[in-house]
């Protein structure tokens, strides 16, 4: 039995190793792949250094959206505060005026936001829950795409997993 | 056939679910055969039902019957005949009756063709089976009908979301849930086992195969998943560490141990109880999975609206499932007949070593992916964990193990002498050597050159150690060539399913290194007749014209690459469908073997005829697809073997009557 005890000592050390390895890893990994999110309203309240990276989101304001040449500079909105980005490259197929979005990368020294990445989503209906709970926090909410889903009453899911 | 017979069928395989799940389960405590007797029949009714009530729901789609809702909703009389079927699944109702019919047919698989299962074990299996299907049954009936009637039925639909019409996407959903329900069938053999208080050699046989299965159909489809993102988005990836795609690749990775710790169960009769426990983790984690991507709660770029209530349904579900086998497990695991000893060196070691890498690996993942929640809940701020986080604990994790996987089919059981494997695998190490400089000469000495190569170098390393073993098995060159095609027969299926496999994940790893590497991007605004150089391709720009499709209009661009000799046409789209209203990017890509051309037309006309072009040469990505393949090949191999037919393997007959525990 003295043998099946070094064993199962074994397993367990190796066990540890694995777990202990594990988490070296994430602590290391975690101290600059954390990306915070901030509505426009926290970002005017809040002393962010310029060059970190961060997301934001709200709505695209209507009549915001501007190119020159490859560049494309955009309004968004909480409906309280409102926040200029520009992003180089091709937005993507769902963005569109009074749309919900987010966006990732780190704002200018100007106060303007330079996008890295925006993401909109593959459905029309959907909004992002950030944007939501934002909107919310600025106080106009009306539930989930009121208008929208009234007018559609559906295409709510698509599945894919 | 008509919606209503579909909901009627579905409703009574409720019930008959039950009956699966409780008589047997009651019929194998008291030993009374008949009781377990029902489990088969049962199965069989079961799949015969929510087979009806799949074929009404596809004959709905097809006939384009508005008066169903959910045909309303995602369907519409111009879609192509595919897509009439592909919308069956290509929503929320529909792909849940998908789930359950595949779990119902595989049931039936074991009720018809389990012969070779012990009474007691099969009975149970089909019960926990029969709870499983029950539990998403009533899922279906009381928060998702896909039967729904509207009245007045419209005359037209609302059509599929465009971006899912499309034959990868067609495919991915029925890839993803044969992988997610095949691991149902391991949870379930797992669950049995701890019931009967007996896992052995024979019980991994039976649960091999459905493992086996599971993983290359979960393979293909993440694949697929992967490869409608790369050409359908035109963002020139293939893989984001996004949420809803950590959620296949979770449950992949335990399920890649799993199909490995059986194997020492099977030879060795050690590792049982960890092998248990893999099963139920794993099926856990595809319930997770699934509660992920419906409840919307993280924010994903492939995300789709979603209803909060059925995640919480999920939820439930999968509190029961996960909290009811662990509780099970912590009961009955410590009274299983310990395993076999083994030595620090030898094949159950290096198993043992994949499945901690592996393990881990699969514990950081799910860490990153839900720790925006958990952060959210401590109210620590609204965080993304993004690609960066992903990345430093993934590559060290899986580098050591890709090292091991040369090296661990050359280890014998029990024993082995890592110098005499050292020693054979010389030429394996020559051939690092060399791709590695040739790598580096053609690249260049910065860092990302440096780690593309290091990545290809792996790569040559687990091919050729790969191609090494099996050369050793069958002598090739070593014997007459009649001898060592003898011995390529002779060699079990299974052990060409690894080595093919293996071989697939080099060419995978080639294909990730390759390309993060030396992607190369440029985007700018072109107006026709103007050029832009990438990779050594000239490519002119000639203009873009308005076509019309089936069911959308496009902007179709037209380009011209060049290098060297013949010119290569490349036609991007920016579509916009008719119903609904929504505009989507087509890609236009010329794969050269090794690599692909990539152009994407952007935003455009301005004022001055220009257009915002986007080109990428994407190295080395076609070897994804290659390597994937691949590797659900090896899988198809490996499950053709015929010590994994359905019931073949037997008990020891001096062991088939255990002792009552």
């Amino acid at each position: 039995m003295a043998k099946r005890k070094t064993q199962r000592l074994y397993f367990v050390l190796l066990g540890g190793l694995a777990v202990a390895t594990g988490i070296a890893l994430v602590l290391t990994a975690f101290e600059d792949s954390i990306v915070f999110f901030y509505s426009p309203s926290e970002i005017s309240r809040q002393e962010l250094s310029p060059g970190q990276r961060i997301r934001i989101g709200g709505l695209v304001e209507t009549g915001s959206v501007s190119a020159a040449g490859e560049t494309v500079s955009f309004t968004v909105t909480d409906t309280a505060e409102t926040l200029n980005v520009t992003y180089r490259g091709i937005l993507p197929d769902l963005f569109r005026e009074g749309q919900g979005i987010v966006a990732e990368g780190y704002l200018l020294a100007s106060g303007v936001f330079q996008a890295s990445d925006v993401l909109a989503k593959h459905d029309e209906n959907y909004m992002p829950p950030e944007v939501a709970d934002a909107i919310k926090a600025a106080g106009e909410w009306r539930g989930e795409n009121s208008a929208a889903k009234q007018e559609t009453a559906a295409t709510e899911s698509i599945a894919v997993p | 056939m008509n919606p209503e017979l579909g909901l009627f069928a579905l409703a009574l395989a409720l019930p008959v679910a039950l009956v699966q799940s409780i008589v047997p389960l009651i019929g194998a405590q008291r030993r009374d055969a008949a009781l377990m007797a029902v489990a088969g029949p049962a199965a069989l009714a079961q799949m015969l039902l929510i087979g009806t009530a799949f074929a009404a729901l596809t004959q709905a789609f097809i006939a384009s019957d508005f008066s169903v809702m959910n045909v309303y909703q995602n369907s519409h009389t111009a879609k192509p005949l595919l897509y009439k079927i592909s919308g069956v699944w290509g929503n929320h109702e529909g792909s849940l009756l998908l789930w359950v019919s595949i779990l119902a047919v595989f049931g039936a698989a074991v009720a018809a063709f389990g012969d070779g299962l012990p009474d007691r074990l099969k009975a149970r299996a089909l019960a926990v089976q029969g709870l499983i299907g029950a539990g998403f049954l009533s899922f279906i009936l009381f928060t998702s009908n896909p039967f729904l009637r509207i009245d007045p039925a419209p005359v037209q639909g609302m059509g599929l979301n465009p971006l899912l019409q499309d034959p990868g996407l067609a495919f991915h959903p029925p890839m993803l849930y044969l992988g997610y329900v095949g691991f149902s069938m391991a949870f379930s053999f797992a669950v049995a086992a701890l019931l009967e208080g007996r896992v052995d050699a024979a019980w991994a046989r039976w649960v091999r195969p459905w493992t086996l299965a599971a993983w290359s159909f979960l393979t293909v489809g993440i694949g697929l998943g992967s490869w409608w993102a790369y050409y359908e988005l035109g963002w020139g990836g293939w893989w984001f560490w996004d949420p809803v795609e950590n959620a296949s690749f979770i449950p992949w990775l335990t399920g890649t141990a799993l199909l490995h710790s059986a194997i020492v169960v099977e030879k060795r009769e050690a590792l049982k109880s960890w092998t248990i426990l893999l099963a139920i983790i794993t099926f856990s984690l595809s319930l997770l999975g699934t509660f992920l991507v419906r409840s919307g709660i993280l924010t994903s770029v492939h995300a789709f609206a979603a209803d909060p209530t059925r995640g919480v349904f999920v939820l439930v579900l999968l509190a029961i499932a996960v909290g009811g086998s662990l509780t099970l497990y912590a009961i009955r695991a410590p009274t299983l007949e310990p395993g076999g000893l083994f030595a620090p060196v030898s094949r159950e070691s290096g198993l043992l070593i994949n499945n901690l890498f592996l393990t881990t690996a699969a514990a950081t993942v799910l860490l990153g992916t839900l720790y925006p929640l958990i952060a959210e809940a401590l109210e620590l701020g609204k965080l993304s964990v993004g690609a960066p986080y992903f990345n430093t604990v993934f590559i060290p994790l899986m580098v050591p193990m890709v090292l091991l996987m040369g090296i661990g089919p050359m280890m014998a059981w029990k024993r082995s002498d890592l110098a005499g494997i050292l020693g054979r695998l010389k030429g394996a190490l020559a051939a690092v050597a060399i791709v590695f400089a040739i790598a580096l000469a053609m690249s260049g000495v910065a860092i990302v050159d440096i780690a593309g190569a290091a990545g290809i170098a792996l790569a040559t390393w687990l091919f050729s150690s790969s191609f090494i073993e099996w050369a050793g098995r069958v002598r090739l060159f070593k014997g007459a060539p009649t001898d060592t095609w003898r011995r390529v027969r002779a060699l079990p299926r299974a052990s060409h399913g690894m080595t093919v496999a293996h071989m697939g994940m080099a060419i995978l790893i080639v294909g990730v290194s390759g390309s993060s590497a030396w992607k190369q991007e440029n985007i700018l605004t072109m107006a026709a007749g103007e050029k832009v150089t990438v990779a050594g391709y000239e490519i002119t720009f000639n203009g873009a014209e308005l076509i019309q499709g089936p069911n959308y209009e496009s902007l179709q661009g037209t380009f011209s690459a060049k290098r060297g000799g013949s010119s290569i046409p490349l036609t991007p789209e920016r579509r916009v469908y008719d119903q609904p209203v929504q505009q989507t990017t087509e890609a236009a890509i010329h794969t050269a073997f090794w690599a692909d051309l990539y152009v994407v037309l952007g935003d455009g006309p301005t004022a001055d005829g220009r257009y915002v072009v986007r080109a990428y040469f994407e190295p080395f990505v076609p070897f994804l697809w290659y390597g994937i393949l691949m590797m659900g090949f090896g899988g198809v191999i490996s499950l053709s073997d015929r010590r994994h037919r359905i019931g073949a393997p037997r008990r020891a007959p001096a062991a088939a009557e255990p002792a009552e525990v």
